[in-house]
């Protein structure tokens, strides 16, 4: 049975982004013992090393290496430009943030390139074990992030909140994968779909029970109610940066997992899966708009409007089609654009001491500082989903996927949950516009963070003019499956 | 029989001792228990004709992983737990729940039926011996995870150094 190595390097071409991705993250680890005061390029080098990763990703092939482990289809292509840029805009509002709060290493870029290692691993995943793998990859470093904050201990407890539900939902991601490679004899997602639905695994209770464990640990991943309860201690305890990349990317990256699972590995149990979730999301919607009407603080407020993002963005998914898929692909783009956007002003309205993050210090600003109080009018509009914004587009899609696969009741909930989140986006903009001024706050628009705003106004008003290219990008990516 | 016999009485410890891990208030006393499983789990291994495992087992989780986790434990002295708000605040519904889901997957099991056998049968696997087979395995079928968790590791000493230095310099700063 021993075959002589078959491993060459041309097996390792289709994970080159990866390969230069960790090295780029080994030698931001090195230049940082080196550079001593000089450590400002620092970020620069890895927005340029995420650009470069981008490039490639782009340009890869239609192709599966190590025995269908590594899928790099263009469904996994989509997810890793998100991710990608989540990345991108987390390392120049970084530049920002460094200078009010004064912390990060070169270890805090380092981690959050091996963070999207992990994502870019998970999006192309088509094996269970890389899944795993790329999944703990991302959370690990994550959590490291999370905790980074220096002297704030609402961090310290954030992070073992979340390393500690992090540890019990990858505990029972793994108990339902040991399930299905048991019940299936492979690991390979591929082969899974094929022999759960033949015959005699096609109603067994197990193969049903590994799947619901699986779905759990999804949704904690992705926040979906009942399993969101992590979520608002987590984002309101990390460093803003950190939260704003965290619904982001792992996000993405988690739904890439959640799609790939569930519409390439048991498109047989639709019938099973689909109900199941519909009902999460309408949940989902509900409890984080619902618990955001009443939020005080802004960082918290977004955290619960994350959770009704997931809410909607699971609108694709349920419907099962391409169609849907490509919807919720197109959505989580969207959201990463708009989310980025907000929490970018955030950042920007913090000062050494005090962030500025209660609803009364955004009291005004359009007197104050009218440029930064337009901008986060635009991305308040979009996130409530008001047109021509892009949010808006993305919403509209969902809604056509999930009416398409006769989810009614879903989109009715969509609608309605829609109408309630606009009371606390817009209060904000009520609040910037029709104030007055209480204190002033000192704003200076950095190299980095004028960067991220250009971009995310960019995506929020480019998508929502123009959105027939993402969405054909995104539909076509399914077709090429 | 002898077999069957071996088998559950390392399930029942194995099952035992994590029940043991969890509930003892005591870190070292829990550790110790962890131990016990451990030392089962390897039994379980040798059972499966995987000697190598067994051997990785004793080696890597009881002699190395579990010893450092005790100096650490004797190092750090730990007086205050760590107490997290509940998220759900009525302890019967959470106990309601975890009773209920902990019998939906006892009831899920009489329908498991084993799936397809892979391309290493045991008498490859005696032929080839343990340890080379497993070799071959990891480095050229599953060369990919294998770096990856190498990665992870990685990752791992990083983390814990950014947070260590981060606990060093505020107590700094305090003092």
């Amino acid at each position: 049975m021993i075959n002589s190595a078959i491993v060459s390097w041309t097996a390792f071409e289709p994970i080159l982004p990866e390969m230069l991705l960790v090295c780029i993250g080994l030698v931001v680890i090195v230049l940082d013992l080196f550079a001593g005061k000089h450590r400002e390029f620092l970020p620069w080098l890895t927005v340029l090393g995420c650009i470069t990763v981008m490039g490639m990703v782009a340009g890869q092939q239609n192709a599966s290496a190590f025995g269908g482990m590594i899928l790099t289809d263009s469904y996994a292509v989509f997810f890793k430009v998100i991710c990608l840029l989540g990345v991108i805009m987390t390392a120049l509002m970084s530049e920002h943030f460094r200078r009010t709060e004064g912390l990060l290493q070169g270890e805090y870029y380092s981690l959050m390139i091996f963070s999207a290692v992990g994502m870019l691993l998970m999006a192309s995943a088509g094996d269970l074990m890389v899944l795993y793998l790329g999944l703990e990859l991302m959370a690990l470093s994550v959590y490291c992030l999370v905790g980074m904050h220096k002297g704030d201990e609402r961090g310290g407890e954030a992070a073992m909140k979340y390393l500690l539900m992090g540890g019990f939902a990858s505990a029972i991601l793994l108990y339902g994968m040991s399930l299905v490679y048991g019940l299936t004899g492979t690991t390979n997602i591929a082969k899974i779909a094929e022999l759960s639905g033949s015959g005699q695994l096609l109603h067994n209770p197990a193969l049903l029970g590994a799947l619901a464990l699986m779905i759990v640990a999804f949704c904690f991943k992705v926040a979906i109610a009942p399993f969101h309860f992590w979520t608002p201690d987590v984002y309101e305890g990390a460093p803003t940066a950190i939260t704003a990349f965290m619904s982001v990317g792992p996000k993405a990256a988690g739904f890439a997992i959640f799609g790939r699972v569930l519409i390439s590995g048991f498109p047989q149990f639709h019938d099973q899966w689909g109900p199941l979730l519909a009902a999460l999301a309408l949940l989902t919607m509900g409890i984080g708009n619902i618990t955001a009407l009443c939020q005080q603080n802004i960082k918290r407020m977004l955290a619960y409007s994350a959770v009704a993002h997931a809410g909607y963005s699971l609108l694709g998914v349920i419907s099962g089609t391409a169609d849907g898929l490509s919807a919720t692909m197109a959505y989580l783009l969207i959201y990463g654009f708009m989310n980025m956007g907000a929490f970018a002003i955030l950042i920007l309205l913090a000062s050494p001491g005090n962030r500025h993050e209660s609803l009364d210090d955004y009291k005004g600003l359009a007197k104050t500082h009218p440029l930064a109080a337009l901008l986060m009018l635009i991305f308040m509009f979009s996130l409530t989903g008001i047109p021509p914004t892009a949010g808006f587009v993305g919403k509209f899609y969902l809604m056509k996927a999930a009416l398409g696969a006769g989810y009614t009741m879903t989109v009715i909930g969509l609608v309605l949950f829609s109408s309630i989140s606009a009371y606390f986006y817009l209060r904000v903009v009520r609040y910037m516009y029709m104030s007055d001024p209480q204190e002033e706050i000192e704003i200076n628009y950095t190299a980095g963070i004028s960067t991220v705003l250009g971009l995310a106004l960019l995506g929020v008003v480019g998508l929502g003019l123009l959105p027939g290219s993402v969405i054909g990008q995104a539909a076509s990516a399914l077709l090429g499956q | 029989m002898f077999t069957l016999i071996f088998f559950c009485y390392c399930a029942v410890m194995i099952i035992g001792s994590g029940l043991l891990a969890i509930i003892m208030r005591n870190p070292v006393h829990s550790l110790l228990s962890v131990l016990v499983l451990f030392f089962h789990m390897a039994g379980l291994y040798l059972m499966l004709n995987a000697e190598f495992l067994a051997a990785v087992q004793i080696i890597v989780y009881a002699g190395a992983i579990l010893v450092l986790y005790l100096f650490v434990m004797f190092l750090v002295n730990i007086r205050e737990e760590l107490k997290m708000d509940r998220f759900v605040q009525s302890a019967w519904l959470s106990r309601i729940i975890s009773i209920g889901i902990g019998f939906s997957l006892i009831a899920i099991l009489p329908a498991f039926v084993l799936g397809e056998k892979g391309h290493w049968p045991l008498e490859a696997i005696q032929k080839a011996t343990n340890t080379k087979a497993l070799g071959q395995e990891l480095y050229s079928t599953y060369i990919l995870p294998f770096e990856i968790a190498g990665l992870i590791l990685l990752i791992a000493v990083v983390g814990g150094l950014v947070l260590a230095k981060r606990n060093s310099s505020t107590t700094i700063e305090k003092s």
